[in-house]
């Protein structure tokens, strides 16, 4: 679903990401962690051109995003994001915000929209929240709405960017746990995140990254049990 | 010293007319400058360099120069240029919203600029158009949050539109300097001219924040 070739990326002087390559296959949830500044967040915000990489190619269904000619609003609206800092529209409610885009950018009729927006908040647990502002949600319900609007699109897949790392500790289970609801739904997912635990146990793959350098791609049992680097082992040590 | 009000009361109900002209300067005015200001702040932000430059340079010839000069050029000049007889309304709605413009472009910029740039990234990857982004998503949040910069804009619109009497348009000032020559006292029919300003800037205070008070809601 998503393949990475020879990805460069570099802001100004510094080398933020050199040499990439990977495939994400369709339905497959994989972990992206690494040591802070080690480019996991560039990397994936490379996947949908929030970043344009400085070399390199990204196909999406088979298509290089990377190309002069691509639609890249066509590709956004297949590749969702969730943020750490959620960034809710303020001045829209719960269920506004998440009819928005579906209404407005893909022409989704209004009346569907808000049903099967309804239908998503359930599913995250806050159908009561529809009318309500983001600013009256605490943390954890912030970013639950984010996942719900980002999958109101009908994204093939979803990029998380440390969905987790901007909550209070009590809050990010009850964010992790509908993560793992999604893994079982066979969208795809790329998750840049600092819980190993939560890696471990959903991830169907682990991408360890330093310095910009993928170093490892394996299996989280592999991975956790036997990283092949000895800055994966270093950075394990410290985390477990 | 000797105040005499009654001898310009019966010409009172002549200076409030002139409310009515005021306000259709101000009014349009403001309204043509904000749209003009929009669209200004835009070029400003542009990642294409002329409509940048020229975003710059018409704002700093704009703020550069008095508004009366402005005023009278456009009033003066336009028939000698284009042939055209211009009226004062349409002059002084055009030198009033071009020269608001320049002002408010630069309110609005910084309020754009204010939005936090994680909003610009969610719209985008929800796919958003950068057109649709900026006026659902991007300019709702900066205007909230410039909203008393631009009362202050208008209010000083308000009292700026006053300058219309120096081309012969019958607004509150001009009609209070008629009925001093004409009575031959100056400072009542002043004094009820300064009365009327005053109201209606207030009336637009209060107005602005009631507004202010709706826009809050989400907070």
């Amino acid at each position: 679903m998503i393949k990475v070739e020879k990805l460069y990326k570099s802001f100004g002087k510094l080398d933020v990401l050199k040499d990439i390559s990977t495939e994400i296959k369709k339905g497959e949830v994989v972990a992206i962690i690494g040591p802070s500044g080690s480019g996991k967040s560039t990397f994936l915000r490379c996947l949908n051109l929030l970043e344009v990489p400085t070399a390199g190619k990204i196909y999406i269904d088979g298509q290089d995003i990377t190309a002069k000619d691509t639609d890249i609003m066509t590709i956004r609206q297949n590749v969702g994001m969730v943020f750490q800092h959620f960034h809710l529209f303020p001045h829209m409610t719960v269920l506004e915000n998440m009819t928005y885009a579906p209404i407005k950018v893909k022409g989704v009729a209004k009346e569907r929209a808000k049903a099967s927006a309804m239908e998503l908040l359930k599913r995250v647990g806050l159908a009561e929240k529809a009318d309500v502002y983001p600013t009256k949600l605490s943390g954890g319900q912030k970013q639950r709405v984010a996942i719900a609007r980002s999958l109101a699109m009908e994204p093939e897949a979803l990029l998380f960017d440390e969905p987790t790392s901007a909550l209070d500790p009590e809050m990010v289970k009850e964010v992790l746990d509908v993560m793992k609801s999604l893994a079982h739904t066979g969208i795809t997912m790329a998750i840049v995140t600092h819980e190993m635990g939560f890696a471990r146990e959903v991830a169907d793959r682990i991408l360890f990254l330093d310095q910009g350098r993928l170093l490892e791609d394996k299996t989280p049992s592999e991975f956790f049990s036997a990283p092949s680097s000895e800055r994966a082992k270093q950075f394990l040590e410290k985390m477990l | 010293m000797e105040l005499n009000f009654d001898r310009i009361v019966p010409s009172i109900p002549y200076i409030l007319e002139g409310i009515k002209v005021t306000l259709q300067y101000t009014l349009l005015s403001a309204l043509l400058g904000f749209i003009w200001g929009t669209v200004l702040s835009l070029f400003k932000i542009s990642s294409v360099k002329p409509l940048k430059w020229f975003g710059i340079a018409y704002t700093s010839i704009f703020r550069g120069t008095p508004l009366i000069l402005q005023l009278t050029i456009v009033y003066f000049a336009t028939p000698q240029l284009t042939g055209y007889q211009i009226t004062a309304l349409e002059a002084g709605v055009l030198a009033f919203s071009l020269n608001s413009a320049a002002y408010i472009s630069e309110t609005i910029r910084a309020g754009i600029l204010a939005v936090d740039k994680g909003q610009r990234e969610a719209a985008m990857a929800l796919g958003v158009p950068y057109r649709r982004m900026m006026i659902d998503i991007i300019l709702p949040q900066a205007l909230k949050n410039i909203l008393p910069a631009l009362v202050n804009e208008s209010i000083a619109l308000l009292k700026e539109s006053a300058l219309v009497s120096t081309i012969g348009a019958a607004d509150v000032l001009r009609r209070a300097t008629i009925v001093g020559a004409e009575k031959y006292v100056y400072f009542e029919p002043l004094i009820v001219a300064g009365i009327i300003y005053y109201v209606l800037v207030m009336a637009l205070t209060f107005g602005a924040r009631l507004l202010e008070r709706r826009l809050r809601r989400s907070d």
